[in-house]
C-alpha cells in the first residue's frame, strides 16, 4: 500500500486514474459477477497469492478447496471445487469477482466474500465473539485479493 | 466435488490426497454398544419436520476416529465419567437453607432415565421452554434455596453429564408443537440465519456439507445427543451452549450467550432435529 501512495505523491496531479486509491469494498463494479479493473492497479505477487490461499490466519481458502499444486499445504478441505485448472474456466476479472464477493457470481454461495463490509448479520470483531467495532475491515485487502487473484490465473491442468 | 480422475501427482502424494478426501470423508459404518450392553442408537431416520432437507440423521460419534469412538464404548475409558462420579456426590450431598439434597426428592439418579431425552421442554408452571439447566437450577434456588450454578460452570456441566449418562439406551424425544412451538420456530429461524463476516449458517456447514472436510475438520450434523461432551482438545466436559458459542465466533460474528433466550430455542430446533437418535453424553469428540 505505501508503494502506491508513495508513487501517486511523486506524479502529482499528472497521475490519472490507474494511479487513483484502491477501489473501497462499497465501490466494486461487476459485470456479471466479474470485477474487471484492477482494485490496486498494482500488479498482483503470486507468490504471496499463494501464502495467503494457505494460511489459516489470511484466506485459509484451502479450508474448502484442494489444489493440487499447494500440496505441501496439509489438510485442503472439499467442501468447494478442486481449483486445478480455474485459471482456464474464469477470466482474471471472473475470478477478481469470485474473490471479492462469490455471491455475486454464484447466488447463495458458502464461499465468504473476501472484500467487503456491509450486508452482515452480526459481524463480529474478527473471531472473538464480539461485537464488529470500528476497526472492521474486508477478509483481504485490496492489494491481497490481486495477488491470491495473480495465483489463481496461473492455476492450468 | 471431488475430481481425483487426471491427477497428476506421484504415488504418496495421491495417497495422501486420498486418505483426507475420500476415505475420511464419509461417516462410518458402525454401531454404538456402551460397556458391551447398552446399545445407542447412532443413525436412523430423519424426523418429519427435516423431510426435503435430509432423510437420515446420524450421531457425530460416527464422524471420529477409530480411537475416539472406541474409547467411548467402554465407562472405564471415557473420562467424562469422572464427572459424572462427581455428579452423583453432588447429587447425593445436602445443600442450601432447606438441607435438602437432589436424591431427598428425585431418589436414585438412575431412576431420572426418562428425563434427558425430552429436554428443552415446556414448563406450564413457568410458562417457558426450559433447559435441563434452567431446571436444575430451578430446583437449586426454589427446593433447595442453594445457590445457582453458572449456566457452563462444572458442577452444572457435570450434573447435565450424570443425568445424560443414566438415560443412555434411550432416544431423543423433544416436543416441538404445543406451546413449545415458537420457541421451535425461532430456534429453526437462528439455524438457517446466516451469521458473521463469513456469512454462514448452521446448516451451510451441518446440512449441506456433512461428510466434508473443512481444513482438517470432518463435517458432522452438528447433532446434540452427546452432549456435554468430553473433548480431547480442551480436555473437559463441553456444554451444548459452549458448542453453538464456538460454531457462531468461527463465522467471525457476535455470538449470543450460553443460557440466552436464543440459545435455548437453538438447543430445542437442534435436539429436535435428533429425535431418534440415542442419548450418548457424555460423549468424546475431538
Ligand atoms: C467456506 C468455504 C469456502 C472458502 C473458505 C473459499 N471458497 Fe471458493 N468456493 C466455495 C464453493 C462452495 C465454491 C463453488 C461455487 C458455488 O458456491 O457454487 C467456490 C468456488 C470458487 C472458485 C471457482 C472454482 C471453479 O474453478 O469453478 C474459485 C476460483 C474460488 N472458489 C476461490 C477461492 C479462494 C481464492 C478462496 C480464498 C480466498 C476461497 N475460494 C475460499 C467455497 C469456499
Ligand atoms: C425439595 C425437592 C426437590 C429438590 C431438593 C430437587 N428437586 Fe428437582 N424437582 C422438584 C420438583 C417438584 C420438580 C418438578 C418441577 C416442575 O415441574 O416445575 C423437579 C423437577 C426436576 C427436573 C425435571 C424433571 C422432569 O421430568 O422434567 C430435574 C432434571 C430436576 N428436578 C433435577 C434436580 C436436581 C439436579 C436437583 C439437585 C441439584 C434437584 N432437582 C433437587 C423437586 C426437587
Ligand atoms: C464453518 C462451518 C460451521 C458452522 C457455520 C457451524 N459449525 Fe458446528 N461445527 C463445525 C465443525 C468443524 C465442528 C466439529 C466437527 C463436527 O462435529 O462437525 C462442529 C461441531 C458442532 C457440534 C458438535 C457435534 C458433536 O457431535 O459433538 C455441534 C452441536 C454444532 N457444531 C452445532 C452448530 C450450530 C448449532 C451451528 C449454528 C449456530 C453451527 N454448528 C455452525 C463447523 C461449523
Amino acid at each position: 500500500m505505501k508503494f502506491s501512495v508513495i508513487t501517486a505523491v511523486a506524479a502529482g496531479f499528472v497521475a490519472s486514474a490507474a494511479f487513483a486509491e484502491d477501489v473501497a469494498p462499497t465501490a466494486v463494479a461487476y459485470t456479471e459477477g466479474a470485477v474487471s479493473q484492477s482494485l490496486t492497479g498494482i500488479p498482483g505477487d503470486p507468490a504471496n497469492g499463494r501464502v495467503i490461499l494457505g494460511d489459516n490466519g489470511q484466506g485459509n481458502c484451502v479450508a474448502c478447496h484442494q489444489i493440487t499444486e499447494m500440496s505441501d499445504v496439509p489438510f485442503q478441505g472439499n467442501v468447494g471445487p478442486m481449483l486445478d485448472g480455474t485459471g482456464e474456466r474464469w477470466s482474471e476479472g471472473e475470478l477478481r469477482g469470485i474473490v471479492v464477493n462469490a455471491k455475486v457470481m454464484f447466488e447463495d454461495s458458502i464461499m465468504p466474500a473476501f472484500y467487503k463490509t456491509d450486508g452482515f448479520i452480526r459481524p463480529g470483531n474478527l473471531y472473538t465473539g464480539k461485537a464488529a467495532d470500528d476497526t472492521f475491515g474486508p477478509l483481504l485487502t485490496a492489494q491481497q485479493v490481486e495477488d491470491v487473484v495473480a495465483y489463481l490465473v496461473t492455476l492450468r491442468e | 466435488m471431488r475430481k481425483l480422475t487426471g491427477l497428476k501427482v506421484p504415488g504418496a502424494l495421491l495417497a495422501t490426497l486420498l486418505a483426507t478426501s475420500a476415505v475420511m470423508a464419509d461417516p462410518v459404518d458402525d454401531t454404538l454398544t456402551i460397556n458391551g450392553e447398552t446399545e445407542i442408537v447412532v443413525r436412523t431416520a430423519a424426523p418429519e419436520h427435516l423431510s426435503g432437507a435430509m432423510s437420515e440423521i446420524m450421531s457425530g460419534w460416527l464422524f471420529r476416529e477409530d480411537d475416539t469412538r472406541i474409547m467411548q464404548a467402554d465407562d472405564f475409558d471415557n473420562p467424562g465419567m469422572i464427572f459424572v462420579e462427581l455428579a452423583e456426590d453432588s447429587w447425593n450431598m445436602a445443600e442450601g437453607s432447606n438441607g435438602k439434597s437432589c436424591a431427598d426428592c428425585h431418589g436414585a439418579s438412575a431412576d431420572m432415565s426418562e428425563v434427558r431425552p425430552t429436554y428443552p421442554k415446556w414448563n406450564e408452571t413457568a410458562g417457558e421452554v426450559r433447559t435441563l439447566e434452567m431446571q436444575i437450577n430451578d430446583c437449586r434456588t426454589n427446593q433447595m434455596g442453594a445457590e445457582e450454578w453458572k449456566y457452563t460452570g462444572n458442577d452444572m456441566v457435570n450434573m447435565t453429564a450424570l443425568l445424560a449418562s443414566v438415560s443412555r439406551g434411550n432416544v431423543v424425544n423433544v416436543a416441538i408443537d404445543g406451546p413449545a412451538q415458537s420457541t421451535w420456530e425461532q430456534g429453526k429461524e437462528i439455524y438457517y440465519t446466516r451469521y458473521g463476516q463469513l456469512n454462514l449458517s448452521c446448516s451451510n456447514c451441518h446440512e449441506d456439507n456433512y461428510g466434508n472436510m473443512i481444513r482438517a475438520d470432518h463435517l458432522s450434523q452438528g447433532q446434540i445427543n452427546g452432549f456435554p461432551v468430553y473433548r480431547l482438545k480442551n480436555t473437559k466436559l463441553n456444554s451444548a451452549h459452549d458448542r453453538f458459542k464456538g460454531c457462531i465466533r468461527d463465522t467471525r460474528a457476535e455470538t449470543f450467550s450460553p443460557g440466552s433466550p436464543e440459545f435455548v430455542a437453538l438447543e430445542l430446533y437442534v435436539a429436535s432435529r435428533g429425535n431418534g437418535l440415542g442419548v450418548e453424553g457424555p460423549a468424546i469428540r475431538n
